[in-house]
């Protein structure tokens, strides 16, 4: 720490710079986001009214807007692709967490010199497109994609099934992309799990699955938690996996943001459901604060 | 334990099998002859060659590229700031602030980054005049913003496990501070700064939302080609693109690998 100590002025700098950048670019947009999703939609450009308008010369008068919120409330499409988005994301969390917690298991009790290559063929897909990944879905799910051909050449269906376009390939397509973001964290509670008290409890007759119940289970938590919340926080908003792999009864909200910034080109709509969306982030956001905070002070 | 490694190898080899079969296929019909994408067709290499010709995705892909290296050059610079203040200064006015404003971008939906991005230009716009219309300048700004959270993450446990012994000998012979860091702090975190670079450009490479909200007329990426591609239909053109990425990643990670490796080793001899 001693560096602080000679470096006041730059201190500030360092300090300064990434906090005003975020500021400006992360916070401040929130702030328009909450402002457009109080204005009224017009055909313009750019396409909605300004709160404050000019009356006459010096004067400024304030419309406040609350229809865009009335109608997320009235037309029940939007509390569908609410309650699609929440639904989609639990799913998906915890399939997630079901594949990944044993391939994380797996890993950390693997040679110590299988671990780093192991790892990294989880995180090596991470790094190839993201859309290239859903696209190569769309290849084997499809009618007469490869995995129903292969099916039907081992002749176990007659006529090929229908996954493309219904929730199963939304849920695939999301635990296909977001599974690293829960092997990770779990591996790295898994691997500093003290072994010892395994031993402890195998001395004394504790039977494995119970270890695994009374012990590994509850001490992995924290990562449990973190990799769920890195699942569920992104997939509320995810557009492309709904977009490409469901049907047009997958209602989620960043695909109906979507529609509504770029098809309808209502901007204080999409303004106001992303406003919703946040809303309903903003919990799940803080219980993962909660945790990470905590697992640093575990590492500490 | 070994009474269970028959389990674990399974569980292993179905998860990386579920990880890899679909890029394995689009590697495979990459070469297919036929146009028809699961019809094999005879062995061919003639997507590459359309690849090759089809002028916007190749302009689209060069865009990218650029965005992708100015973003990671100015993520990992803002990434590593923030990573030193919240690693090295205890205290500050600002910390809570700054701690969730470099968590929230990882976890942040990109409908929301990219929508509150632009209405933030097109009012920036209409009160300053700057930025003029929308294009390279605002993706580049938009990109920074999250990935440079991810370079902070990265960067934050480099500096929170480095030894500060060598930078105290440094100062206690008398160096100045800008010196210390650059000689002997900089050294020392650069495989993270490089690691952080990185991830910042496929990041950047990779995006399709929150390029779609704030890119302008004239400023198309390579992900905007491929979802409007992919949304037509799938296009065996598509499969030779992803393998040549493909490709590139393995390679860049298998160097990183063997360059990791070596310094690990050249470590033990250090050690021993």
């Amino acid at each position: 720490m001693k560096l602080k100590q000679y470096l006041p002025p730059a201190r500030n700098l360092i300090i300064a710079v990434p906090w005003f950048w975020l500021a400006l670019f992360f916070l401040l947009p929130f702030l328009f986001v909450l402002k457009i999703s109080l204005s009224e939609p017009i055909l313009a450009q750019p396409p909605y009214l300004d709160l404050i308008r000019e009356i006459e010369d010096g004067f400024v008068t304030i419309v406040v807007n609350f229809s865009n919120y009335q109608l997320l409330l009235e037309d029940s499409l939007y509390l569908s692709a609410l309650l699609g988005s929440l639904k989609v994301a639990t799913v998906s969390t915890l399939l997630c967490l079901l594949i990944g917690y044993p391939m994380a298991y797996a890993i950390a009790r693997s040679p110590s010199h299988w671990r780093l290559p192991l790892l990294m063929l989880i995180i090596l897909p991470f790094w190839t497109s993201f859309l290239i990944r859903i696209y190569a879905w769309i290849g084997i799910l499809k009618g007469n994609g490869l995995l129903n051909n292969l099916l039907m050449g081992l002749g176990l269906i007659d006529s090929p099934l229908e996954i493309m376009h219904t929730p199963l390939a939304v849920y695939i397509g999301v635990v296909y992309n977001y599974l690293p973001f829960v092997v990770l964290p779990l591996y790295a509670t898994l691997i500093r799990l003290d072994l010892t008290l395994l031993e402890a409890a195998a001395d004394l007759g504790c039977r494995p699955w119970k270890q695994f119940l009374l012990i590994t289970l509850p001490l992995s938590m924290p990562g449990v938690l973190a990799g769920a919340m890195l699942v569920f926080i992104p997939v509320m908003g995810e557009f492309v996996i709904p977009d490409l792999l469901g049907g047009p009864d997958t209602l989620m909200l960043g695909k109906l943001m979507w529609i509504e910034f770029f098809n309808n080109k209502d901007w204080p709509l999409a303004s106001s459901l992303a406003a919703l969306l946040l809303v309903a982030l903003i919990l799940p956001f803080v219980l993962l604060r909660h945790f990470e905070r905590r697992a640093e002070e575990a590492a500490a | 334990m070994n009474r269970r490694l028959p389990l674990l190898i399974t569980i292993l080899l179905f998860g990386y099998a579920f990880l890899y079969i679909p890029i394995v296929s689009l590697i495979v019909y990459s070469f297919n002859e036929s146009r028809l994408v699961t019809v094999w067709g005879g062995f061919s290499t003639k997507w590459y060659g359309e690849l090759l010709n089809n002028g916007p995705l190749l302009s689209a892909a060069w865009l990218s590229v650029r965005i992708a290296a100015l973003t990671a050059t100015l993520a990992v610079i803002l990434g590593t700031l923030a990573a030193l203040a919240l690693v090295r200064f205890r205290r500050f006015r600002g910390r809570g602030s700054l701690e969730v404003m470099v968590t929230a971008p990882l976890v942040m939906p990109e409908v929301i980054i990219g929508l509150s991005l632009l209405l933030l230009f097109v009012a920036m716009e209409t009160v300053i005049g700057w930025p003029a219309g929308r294009g390279m300048t605002t993706i580049v700004i938009a990109h920074t913003t999250f990935a440079m959270a991810y370079v902070t993450v990265v960067v934050q446990s480099r500096l929170a496990h480095m030894d500060l012994s060598l930078e105290e000998a440094a100062l206690d012979l008398g160096a100045r501070p800008i010196k210390v860091f650059f000689a002997i702090t900089l050294p020392i975190i650069a495989p993270s700064l490089i690691a952080g670079w990185l991830l910042a450009f496929t990041l950047s490479l990779d995006d399709l939302v929150v390029a779609s909200f704030v890119s302008g007329p004239g400023s198309t990426t390579l992900p905007m080609v491929v979802y409007s591609s992919v949304r037509l239909g799938v296009s065996p053109e598509i499969n030779a693109l992803a393998t040549i990425i493909v490709g590139l990643v393995t390679l860049a990670v298998l160097i990183a690998g063997w360059v990791l490796w070596r310094q690990e080793k050249r470590n033990q001899l250090d050690a021993h």
